[in-house]
């Protein structure tokens, strides 16, 4: 693996070197690199797609498993279908990630369709981190689909980031959870330049004790654009939150379309949703601290994105 | 030491102009100087404009001899100054580890931050990591105001009401707060309170009322008079 393999993964997986656990790591579309344990096992698709099954046991207890994706290629396209079996009872983190270093001129692109299955009483933490960079004219492109499916009373916590270098992103997430199912979604995203960012989540609580609570905080910069829809359907007794909280910067744009659908008398729903500048009282405040309006800017952005 | 010299602010208010402050002169020297009088009276104003939050209309600031009228609230702050805000702010983010750190220059480490909580009477470790957010109580966050000017222990700190909305945790552990920063800086703290405990620590009392000093001298000659007006009839003019 060479220094820029290196440094992507080191963004994407904070990896200095192979993982400890079950890990696959891909690269411009070749496994590079697969280890299964007694407790996961990772197996080429049984299907033509590209892309790995990932069976979690419900003997796994605090194990992870790596899967970062690795491209360096310029022109190079690909759409990846990761699949996870998640058994009864498990507990497991699981770090995803895709960097992209594309020096060239065309466009580079990787779309990650990630599955759960989680099973009841599983617990799953989910981390992916979207990372581009490269001097090229070329474009980083990244259209990662997450679709979850929640057993009764699981728990899947997903944080996903994105903080550098993707220049245009459509974010496609999707769950459905059982009675006493919960899921906790933290996502992070910071655009600049002309990058264009799409979230788009839908929630379904189908069972009773169903709880979602989905927070997206962003930071747009420049001439930069996001977008951000979600829906949560409450469909029996259950508790939705969501908060969408943008921080716009120069001449960017940002546009937040939340919706609630309550389905059942029980089902309590929430939304918040903030679009602003930085508050100048929060400059004043560092400013009075000795920092510069500039260093005020970058410490707030910063705590805001941490 | 700190000088204002015929201080004036206006306030563009709709298609009006408001005048806050009009012809404010004061110094300050001694180690403990308050500022009191009425509600609107135009105390946070004068804050502000030390600060450098507000630039006055007319007149001139000096900082130990140096015009500092032009200079931005940074550059300020560069020079010594530090304003605890009467309505401190909140961060979404920022933890009270990070806004400490910020405000003494430099990385702090868990018991350097802890010593600055624990002398504005907060148990550190329930606030350390905790974020400078709607989730604080409105005490909590004027003890962690008083906590980031107390990091930078600086030549004049211009505290603004640091009594409101703090506890029996008191006054006397405030009293304390300025008495260890003053040991630390000997430098000079200018005071804005409506409390007489506070008050009767101060070596000068200044009376600001309707925008203008009404009053300026040691707590002896100030004092008593503002304590026998207790309902304040002279502090209306
Ligand atoms: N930007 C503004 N436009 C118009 N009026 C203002 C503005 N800022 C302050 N004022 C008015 O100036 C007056 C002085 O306000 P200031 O906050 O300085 O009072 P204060 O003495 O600190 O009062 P308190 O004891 O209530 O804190 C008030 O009447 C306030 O309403
Ligand atoms: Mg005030």
């Amino acid at each position: 693996m060479d220094e820029l393999e290196k440094m992507l993964l080191l963004e994407i997986a904070d990896l200095h070197k192979v993982p400890d656990g079950a890990y696959n790591i891909r690269k411009n579309g070749e496994a590079d690199g697969r280890r299964s344990t007694p407790h996961i096992r990772i197996e080429p698709r049984r299907d033509a797609k590209a892309g790995i099954d990932i069976f979690v046991s419900g003997e796994t207890k605090g194990e992870s498993v790596h899967i970062p994706v690795v491209i360096t290629e310029t022109d190079y396209k690909e759409k990846v279908y990761n699949d996870f079996y998640i058994e009864d009872g498990a507990d497991v983190l699981i770090i995803a990630g895709c960097g992209i270093h594309n020096c060239g001129q065309a466009t580079s692109e990787h779309s990650g369709i990630h599955t759960f299955h989680v099973g009841k009483n599983a617990r799953v933490r989910y981390v992916e981190k979207h990372y581009g960079s490269g001097e090229g004219g070329g474009e980083n492109v990244m259209d990662p689909t997450t679709d979850i499916r929640l057993g009764e009373h699981s728990r899947l916590e997903m944080e996903t980031t994105q903080i550098k270098g993707v220049d245009s992103t459509v974010r496609t997430t999707r769950a459905v959870l059982e009675a006493g199912a919960e899921l906790v979604i933290r996502e992070k995203i910071y655009t600049h330049g002309r990058q264009y960012a799409k979230t788009d989540f839908s929630v379904q609580l189908n069972g009773d004790g169903a709880g979602a609570d989905v927070v997206s905080r962003s930071v747009a910069a420049e001439q930069s654009r996001q977008e951000f829809t979600l829906r949560i359907d409450g469909n029996g007794r259950c508790h939705g939150h969501s908060e969408c909280d943008a921080i716009i910067m120069d001449d960017a744009k940002v546009v937040a379309i939340p919706a609630l659908a309550a389905n059942s008398v029980d089902a309590e729903l929430i939304h918040e949703a903030a679009i602003g500048k930085i508050a100048g009282e929060q400059l004043l405040k560092l400013m009075t601290l000795g920092l510069t309006e500039q260093e005020a800017e970058e410490q707030i952005i910063k705590g805001f994105l941490s | 030491m700190l000088e204002l010299r015929h201080i004036g602010f206006v306030a563009a208010d709709g298609d009006a102009n408001k005048e806050i402050l009009d012809d404010v002169s004061l110094t300050v020297n001694e180690p403990f100087v308050a500022i009191t009088g009425p509600n609107g009276s135009g105390k946070s104003t004068l804050a502000k404009i030390i600060a450098g939050i507000l630039t006055p209309t007319e007149g001139k600031i000096f900082l130990d001899g140096e015009d500092i009228t032009g200079l931005s609230v940074t550059e300020r702050a560069r020079r010594g100054i530090s304003y605890a805000f009467q309505q401190p702010v909140r961060f979404k983010g920022l933890t009270v580890k990070d806004l400490i750190s910020l405000a003494a220059g430099k990385k702090l480490t868990v018991s350097e931050v802890c010593g600055f909580l624990s002398e504005v009477g907060l148990c550190a470790r329930d606030y350390i990591d905790r974020e400078v957010n709607a989730s604080l109580s409105g005490g909590e966050l004027k003890r962690i105001e008083i906590a980031t000017v107390l990091a930078r222990s600086k030549g004049l700190t211009v505290f603004d009401e640091p009594e409101a909305g703090i506890d029996l945790w008191s006054f006397q552990s405030l009293i304390s707060v300025f008495e260890k920063m003053h040991a630390r800086t000997k430098g000079n703290i200018l005071i804005i309170s409506h409390q007489e405990r506070i008050l009767n620590i101060a070596d000068r009392i200044v009376v600001i009322a309707g925008g203008r000093v009404q009053k300026d001298g040691t707590r002896e000659e100030v004092l008593p008079g503002l304590l026998a007006g207790r309902m304040c009839p002279a502090l209306q003019g």
